[in-house]
């Protein structure tokens, strides 16, 4: 199996999220104000997508899209301040508004793994928890935002679907209870608090730097969480539950640039990938994390690539001699820039990987600002 | 002296390379905005502005690197040894600045104490590869100060063949 199983370049503009429905047949993208859904050919996934359908009903740019886990709806959010849940009905896609009451850009939005409700953060300092409310036919949402400072940037949901983890740009990693009366059963003690009434907050973590928060997820069994800092580094946190110190909090830091997003492939091993276009696997577990390797071979995007030399004995003459001190005076260097022989990057995204998602056992898929949406082995 | 040129050089290169990491983001302030946050006065969220970064080479050169969640700023200072070179600087940046809308990065107005601004966006890292944008302001760097001496011993040994023509009468 080869390493890279599929590649679709879809148009040239940025894509800010994708996501696969969980059946992997359908894939939606943002593309400025619109959501494309396309539909992707399950036996031979290198085969190019098919468009479907285009999403246009936001007015400002679309932040982020996610997929029911039932694969009946699609969220979308956008800086209009709205959020959109697409229903497909007799042949086309419905959209339905969203009662969020926020009055700055939503930023990112998450479906619970219940599918019973979803998240919204916003650049209001706010995330919206919404539902489905029966008697009124509509989409209402509960806020949470007691201690958050500034523009949430990134959510998750933990696995029971309660507890919502987010990162902000204020540096804080924060675990909240989004547990709604009502429509959430009790939920069973874990790792992260026992009792979890609405807006508990049920864990607060800081970088060193407060360096801005990009990505945050927890760990498949839902007893970690790990994110990534815009200061390049990972963090990782082990809790032990309600009013106990967190049996491990790691930073780790490292040489890349920063990344922006992280998932788990499972709960020893995350794969992450922002700045530098590339995917970097880590592996550890509570006592300490180390990068395994890099899905692409890269060089240093902070090191100029070195001139090849190979005429640095020749002869010169006077006149040669005459430019060679020119150029040193003037430019620092003794010959011309050679042209470039490199076109682009090595890695196959060419400019910032904005989301990673898990597509199968041990795959992922990865979107960037290049247009590419892109499938990985790990 | 040449030979710091190129330190400054790599040192300028590796610092774009790390400041130029910009995302889209929507004003916190005020809805539906969407600016670059280095350019709004920002005492209400200070926290989207990262430290600022001088490198610089001598006392007469030296840039400023300003950066944000989603832009950047970069000042530079270019070398004026006399006030030919600043003259001449000073013709030269205006002309480039007001001809700032076909630059796209190009920055109208030059921050106080610099020469020329540029303002990078996260729209146009999302538009140019970013190695591309590093490279080019590298090279403007380089290829500014060569133009700057180009232009002042043309002027030179233009003063000086209207000197003599000038004189020739009173032979």
């Amino acid at each position: 199996m080869t390493k890279v199983p599929a590649v679709y370049q879809l148009g040239h503009l940025p894509i800010k999220d994708h996501c696969f429905s969980p059946d992997r047949s359908i894939l939606a993208i943002t593309k400025e104000n619109m959501v494309e859904i396309y539909k992707i050919n399950q036996s031979n996934l290198s085969l190019k997508p098919q468009l479907i359908a285009t999403l246009n009903d936001h007015d400002k740019t679309v932040t982020s899209v996610d997929i029911s886990p039932d694969g009946s709806k699609i969220l979308t959010c956008s800086q209009d301040r709205n959020a959109l849940v697409w229903e497909f009905k007799n042949g086309e896609y419905k959209p339905t508004l969203v009662l969020l009451r926020i009055h700055r850009g939503a930023t990112v939005c998450k479906w619970s793994p219940d599918g019973q409700k979803f998240a919204v953060g916003s650049s209001d300092r706010i995330i919206a928890i919404c539902y489905y409310e029966e008697e009124n036919d509509w989409w209402v949402s509960k806020h949470l935002k007691k201690p958050i400072k500034s523009t949430i940037t990134t959510i998750d949901w933990h696995p029971n679907s309660i507890l919502l983890a987010c990162g902000s740009t204020d540096g804080h990693v924060r675990v909240f209870s989004g547990y709604i009366k009502g429509i959430d059963s009790k939920p069973d003690p874990t790792v992260w608090g026992t009792k979890l009434p609405f807006q508990t907050l049920c864990g607060d973590f800081i970088n060193e730097t407060q360096a801005w928060i990009h990505g945050v997820k927890f760990s498949p069994n839902g007893d970690a969480l790990a994110w990534t800092a815009h200061d390049s580094s990972i963090g990782f946190v082990y809790p032990q539950g309600e009013g106990l110190e967190p049996k491990s909090i790691l930073n780790l830091k490292t040489n890349y640039l920063p990344f922006i997003s992280v998932v788990w492939i499972n709960d020893s091993t995350i794969v992450v990938g922002g700045f530098n276009c590339n995917l970097v696997v880590f592996k550890g577990k509570e006592s300490s994390w180390k990068e395994a390797y890099q899905i692409e071979e890269q060089k240093d995007l902070t090191k100029e690539t070195p001139h090849t030399n190979d005429d640095e004995d020749q002869e010169i003459s006077s006149h040669q001699a005459l430019n060679m001190f020119k150029q040193l005076d003037l430019k620092g260097r003794v010959n011309k820039p050679s042209q470039k022989q490199s076109k682009g990057l090595k890695t196959i995204h060419q400019n910032t990987i904005n989301s990673i998602r898990n597509f199968k056992n041990n795959q992922v898929s990865t979107s960037g600002i290049d247009g590419k949406v892109v499938i990985f082995n790990v | 002296m040449s030979q710091s040129l190129k330190p400054y050089l790599t040192a300028v290169r590796s610092s774009l390379t790390a400041a130029i990491c910009l995302q889209d983001f929507s004003s916190q302030l005020v809805e539906r905005h969407n600016r670059p946050e280095i350019e709004v006065s920002n005492t209400h969220n200070p926290e989207l502005i990262l430290n600022p970064m001088i490198i610089s080479r001598n006392e007469n050169e030296s840039i400023l690197i300003e950066t944000s969640i989603n832009s950047i700023r970069i000042s530079i200072k270019i070398k004026q040894a006399d006030e030919i070179e600043q003259i001449l600087v000073h013709k030269f940046t205006r002309f480039l600045t007001s001809r700032a809308e076909n630059f796209f990065i190009l920055r109208r107005v030059p921050i106080k104490g610099y020469d020329i601004s540029f303002l990078i966006t996260n729209f146009h890292t999302e538009q140019m590869l970013k190695d591309k944008l590093v490279d080019f302001i590298i090279e403007f760097m380089e290829d500014v100060d060569k133009e700057i001496s180009e232009m002042k011993l043309f002027l030179n040994a233009r003063a000086r063949v209207i000197a003599e023509s000038f004189l020739i009468p009173f032979d």
